[in-house]
């Protein structure tokens, strides 16, 4: 059987650029658990929210992207920390089972919620995202620049969050979640370092809403991103910004290369099985994650 | 009030260990038992139909993941594809021929040792992994039932089940299949009002409060998680089947998709980690909230004159799921188990509340 070597790379290469997609979504995960040890099941939701809210305002308020982006931004910082403050902080010391079963809550709510705000009558409009070329030839290999775009502005904020965790402010959330009352008996406002946390994962949702949804559309099926995001920051370890990105690459690679390739065979839908066989195998072998950090349990 | 302690004296140990300390509970069973089991002859077709058999079904789905949730303390966010698989099996197996006793026997053990097999990941894995891969288990399972022809039937694909048989005899009535779905509510009911009672249930009470502790003072967590499992996982299954030939008569992968999964974790939290009660409850609310509110708003947009669209009407369910599930987890979080027991210790000393206190 010969290759074909160019059709490889593209699959490879797109592949690639969605897979850093992924990892965006996925970042928002990481975020939260590195700083306050909850998985957020509502990442999902919250960035089709943040797909909705820059709908509203680059689409029916008439804005111009540069201007509609910040101010999404800004809306979604507050609702993060709007979640934080009214629904997760009640949990505080709760079993983790109630804690992951109210997130999950929180993205059926969402997912019921924003829909039905923004009602479209089943359309899904694409947010306009003026590039100058839908694609972009590389010998004969075709780019989307969406999503070389998308891939672009995740590599951007994995730098941002590498950073962060450097700062000042990053080392208190890390403290933070490590752990929260010696945190707090060294002075340290717990609450206050775990709101930014949702605020930024919040952002990043606002970010990657606005990316898929310029891909794909904005309606409900946006939060179903959830699960190839769980997936990546699974693979990544979920503590890990350098394996978020990393375990993005590979699902989106490997995702692209499955769908080219075996879709014909079995009659589609093979990304999911990827996707669910990826979740299933790391937890299985590795749980971990490639890179995150092995919890030692105490009684 | 006629639901009281005030009179009740218990003259011998026997008495105050009785099952029904209080006669009124008692009679309050057999009195809801008469209703259940006469409800056929005098509620109309379409309710018995559309009302009392998914609830009754539904009750008995959400009973079994109890066990699994409630009891051992196991997150499971893929129950549907549990049901699926039972479902499926047992349509296969009567398909081939099989008597529908143990059809539906063999889509309970299908779902068990297929369930168990995921439930491995358990032994490795608890709390968010346990639920990611539970999870992950749905999405399989979907994927399978909808690209293996060989199981689905091709994609967009129903199977029609066979008629339904006790001991040869065809159960072709409303009525006969109302029985087949209220036998099988009705022993998993006792299963489990029982097992609380016995070491079983202790061990997995206590793996449930901390594995680890359990451990330490002799009880085998992995062995008894795995045993919520297959039992969990067997009941699911069954009910599963019981679904598909008393109430759908028909299998099709949306009929146990992951948003059913999640209404079943729904039904679960509402009604009440742990309590029996507490499923039937969840069960019923539910299934009737969404249908309630949504006549609720299309009266209320008609009167007022608002326009709803379809599309609105059409999210009204997750939006009353997510937000049950949120509203109980913080302000209720034994559900609504726990506010029956609220009312009935309050009516128990009526007038004398603050005798309590």
């Amino acid at each position: 059987m010969d290759l074909d070597w160019w059709f490889i790379g593209e699959l490879v290469i797109n592949g690639a650029n969605a897979g850093l997609m992924y990892s965006l979504v996925a970042l928002g995960i990481v975020m939260i658990y590195k700083a306050s040890g909850v998985a957020n099941l509502a990442q999902g939701a919250l960035v089709m929210t943040g797909g909705y809210v820059v709908l509203a305002l680059a689409h029916d308020a008439g804005m111009p992207m540069w201007l509609a982006m910040p101010i999404a931004i800004v809306i979604l910082f507050f609702l993060g920390v709007g979640i934080e403050r009214v629904v997760l902080r009640r949990m505080a010391g709760q079993p983790l089972i109630m804690i992951i079963m109210l997130t999950l809550g929180l993205d059926i709510f969402l997912r019921g919620v924003v829909p039905a705000v923004w009602d479209r009558g089943g359309e899904s409009p694409v947010i306009p995202i003026k590039l100058p070329t839908d694609a972009i030839f590389v010998g004969d290999i075709l780019i989307n620049t969406s999503y070389l775009l998308g891939g672009g502005v995740a590599l951007i904020l994995v730098v941002f969050f590498v950073w962060f965790f450097k700062t000042r402010l990053g080392i208190v959330s890390r403290a933070v979640s490590d752990d929260p009352v010696a945190a707090w008996s060294v002075g340290i406002s717990v609450e206050r370092s775990i709101a930014l946390s949702w605020g930024l994962a919040a952002v990043v949702s606002a970010i990657a809403g606005a990316l898929w949804g310029s891909i794909q559309g904005v309606d409900w099926t946006l939060s179903l991103l959830l699960l190839k995001a769980i997936a990546v920051a699974i693979l990544g370890g979920l503590d890990s910004i350098i394996g978020a990105i990393i375990a993005g690459l590979l699902l989106g690679i490997t995702e692209n290369l499955a769908a080219g390739f075996l879709d014909e065979i079995v009659g589609g839908g093979t990304k999911e099985l990827v996707v669910a066989s990826v979740i299933l195998l790391t937890i299985l072998i590795r749980p971990h994650g490639l890179f995150g950090r092995e919890d030692i349990e105490r009684i | 009030m006629f639901y009281r302690q005030a009179g009740i004296r218990h003259t011998s140990y026997e008495q105050t260990k009785s099952l029904y300390p209080i006669a009124f509970d008692k009679w309050l069973l057999i009195i809801l038992l008469l209703i259940a089991v006469t409800a056929p002859y005098w509620m109309s077709g379409l309710y018995l139909n559309s009302y009392m058999l998914p609830w009754i079904i539904w009750s008995t789905a959400a009973l079994s993941l109890n066990l699994l949730m409630g009891f051992a303390g196991q997150i499971h966010l893929g129950y549907g594809a549990v049901m699926a698989i039972g479902a499926y099996a047992s349509v296969h197996a009567a398909q081939a021929g099989v008597p529908f006793e143990f059809a539906l026997i063999l889509g309970g053990v299908t779902a068990m040792l297929i369930g168990v097999g995921f439930g491995f990941t358990a032994l490795r894995v608890k709390g968010l992994y346990l639920a990611i891969s539970t999870l992950a288990v749905q999405y399989l399972v979907d994927w399978v039932v909808s690209h293996v022809p060989a199981i689905g039937g091709g994609t967009q694909a129903t199977l029609q089940t066979p008629t339904p048989s006790i001991l040869s005899f065809d159960i072709t009535t409303e009525v006969g299949r109302y029985y087949i779905a209220f036998a099988w509510c009705v022993f998993v009911t006792i299963f489990l009002l029982n097992v609380k009672r016995t070491g079983l249930g202790r061990a997995l009470i206590a793996v449930r409060e901390k594995d680890y502790a359990a451990s330490v003072i002799g009880v085998n967590s992995y062995h008894y998680k795995l045993v919520a499992f297959a039992v969990s996982s067997f009941f699911g299954g069954v009910t599963g089947a019981i679904l598909a030939f008393t109430y759908f008569g028909a299998v099709t992968p949306e009929q146990y998709s992951i948003d059913v999964s999640i209404q079943i974790l729904a039904m679960v939290v509402v009604g009440g980690l742990g309590s029996i009660l507490g499923s039937f409850f969840g069960a019923g609310f539910i299934l009737l909230a969404p249908i309630f509110l949504s006549n609720i708003v299309t009266g209320l947009a008609e009167s007022y004159d608002f326009g709803v669209s379809r599309g609105v009407i059409s999210h009204i369910p997750l939006i009353l799921y997510g937000g049950l599930i949120m509203g109980f987890l913080l302000f209720e979080p034994l559900g609504l188990a726990k506010i029956y027991d609220n009312v009935r210790k309050y009516l128990l000393v009526w007038p004398f509340g603050f005798s309590r206190r």
